[in-house]
């Protein structure tokens, strides 16, 4: 049963690796949007200090949203995806090994590069944990709720926009818990409400997103 | 549990595509040793219907068999003996020969010895290909290394969406060549083609209009 699922997560890193400029493009993204606040906004420390969580999290978010599209595009075209339908395994272990291939290449980049930019942010250490935290729950959160809108839209030519009217009303409820959490860490406050909220959806999203994927996946190639 | 012999069978089939009716009613039955040769003007439905065959298209009305059970209640049992062969390849350009057929046949829980590889490179006429990349093979290279999976794959059933299509005359006999001796292993298949296949027998005829 875990065969299939590791050799489908190292092709898809395999492929990854072999496409670094394609990957390094959100990651840029999301470089650019946090950096470019302090030069068109204002360099005052205590603002920059009071939007950062703000500020990270949706460059963060649409990073992901960004980067989301290519998660099963070439498969589907150029036919893998029809033979992953036609594994005797069950389609949402498949689906689950790629969804941690692509949290693997654009979530965790983003966990790495964050403290860089919460300094550039004058955020102060116990919140930057904090934001640690929340982007380690949080970000595989964004690429497990963005598999079933890209396993719905993958079929249609321009699926884009349809993509992001699908997945961004299901993004909100984590970038209002996980900024809150950081602001409230930033304040001095108890963020554990917070933190479990996003795990208890994080935990949610793992058992059933997968199934739902797959199912997407099956009307997109039908 | 299985059904002692492989059989393939359909009854009353239905398929519609964007609204319009590709075929109704269909019924087909393929028994070990036979090759199922589906023919029909463009836009007929061979390809619908193969689909509808391996399980990935739902039909309309009716329902496949494969030892006598329906496919999509015994869903991974069926799969686990069949090897499709699209219009889409499945390969990856960026991933090499080996690296191609060792991911898919892991998809179905297989794996081979670098001898069977080589062996089933030599029958499709990759030697020596192992490390290419998929990319820098030409379209008939690149189908053959869909052979080589069905090769690998030892499967029973064969779906093959035209299999000819890229191919040179060596090709194309090479194909033969792979549907006899599948059909004297106890396999069977169902292909879409234009051209005449040339095999000793066991080939039936299905045509759409």
């Amino acid at each position: 049963m875990i065969g299939p699922f590791f050799a489908l997560l190292k092709r898809d890193l395999l492929l990854a690796f072999r496409h670094r400029g394609e990957l390094a493009n959100p990651l840029l993204f999301f470089l650019i949007v946090v950096t470019l606040y302090p030069l068109g906004v204002s360099p005052d420390e205590a603002l920059l200090r009071k939007i950062a969580p703000g500020v990270i999290w949706i460059a963060a978010l649409l990073a992901a949203l960004y980067s989301l599209e290519n998660m099963f595009r070439s498969d589907f075209d150029d036919g893998s995806l029809e033979q992953m339908a036609l594994s005797p395994y069950p389609l949402s272990l498949l689906v689950l090994a790629k969804v941690l291939a692509h949290w693997l290449v654009s979530g965790l980049p983003m966990l790495l590069l964050a403290p860089l930019l919460a300094m550039f942010l004058a955020m102060p250490a116990p919140a930057m944990t904090v934001l640690e935290l929340t982007l380690l729950i949080g970000t595989p959160l964004l690429s497990l709720i963005g598999s079933i809108g890209v396993a719905l839209t993958v079929g249609l030519r321009r699926g884009g926009i349809l993509l992001t009217l699908l997945v961004l009303p299901l993004y909100i409820p984590v970038l209002i818990f996980a900024t809150n959490a950081v602001s409230a860490a930033a304040a001095g406050l108890s963020v554990t409400g917070q933190l479990y909220f996003l795990a208890a959806m994080l935990v949610l999203a793992l058992t059933l997103v997968p199934l739902a994927t797959a199912a997407a996946l099956r009307i997109s190639l039908s | 549990m299985n059904h002692p012999e492989p059989t393939l069978q359909a009854r009353g089939l239905e398929c519609v595509r964007s609204d319009s009716l590709l075929f109704s009613d269909l019924n087909l039955s393929v028994k070990a040793g036979q090759v199922l040769q589906i023919e029909g003007p463009n836009g007929s439905g061979k390809t619908s219907l193969l689909r509808i065959l391996a399980g990935l298209t739902p039909p309309n009305e009716g329902e496949v068999l494969w030892r006598g059970e329906n496919i999509a209640r015994r869903r991974s049992a069926f799969l686990s003996e069949v090897a499709y062969l699209g219009h889409q390849l499945g390969l990856k350009a960026d991933l090499s020969v080996e690296e191609n057929l060792r991911l898919s046949l892991a998809l179905s829980g297989l794996s081979f010895s670098p001898a069977s590889l080589a062996e089933a490179l030599q029958t499709v006429g990759l030697t020596g290909r192992e490390e290419t990349p998929a990319r820098a093979l030409s379209a008939g290279q690149r189908q053959r290394i869909t052979l080589a999976r069905l090769i690998l794959s030892s499967a029973t059933l064969w779906i093959l969406d035209e299999p000819f299509t890229a191919l040179d005359s060596s090709g194309v006999s090479l194909v033969e060549a792979m549907l006899k001796s599948h059909l004297n292993r106890g396999g069977l298949a169902v292909l879409t083609s234009h051209q005449t296949v040339r095999l000793d027998g066991g080939l039936i005829k299905l045509a759409l209009a």
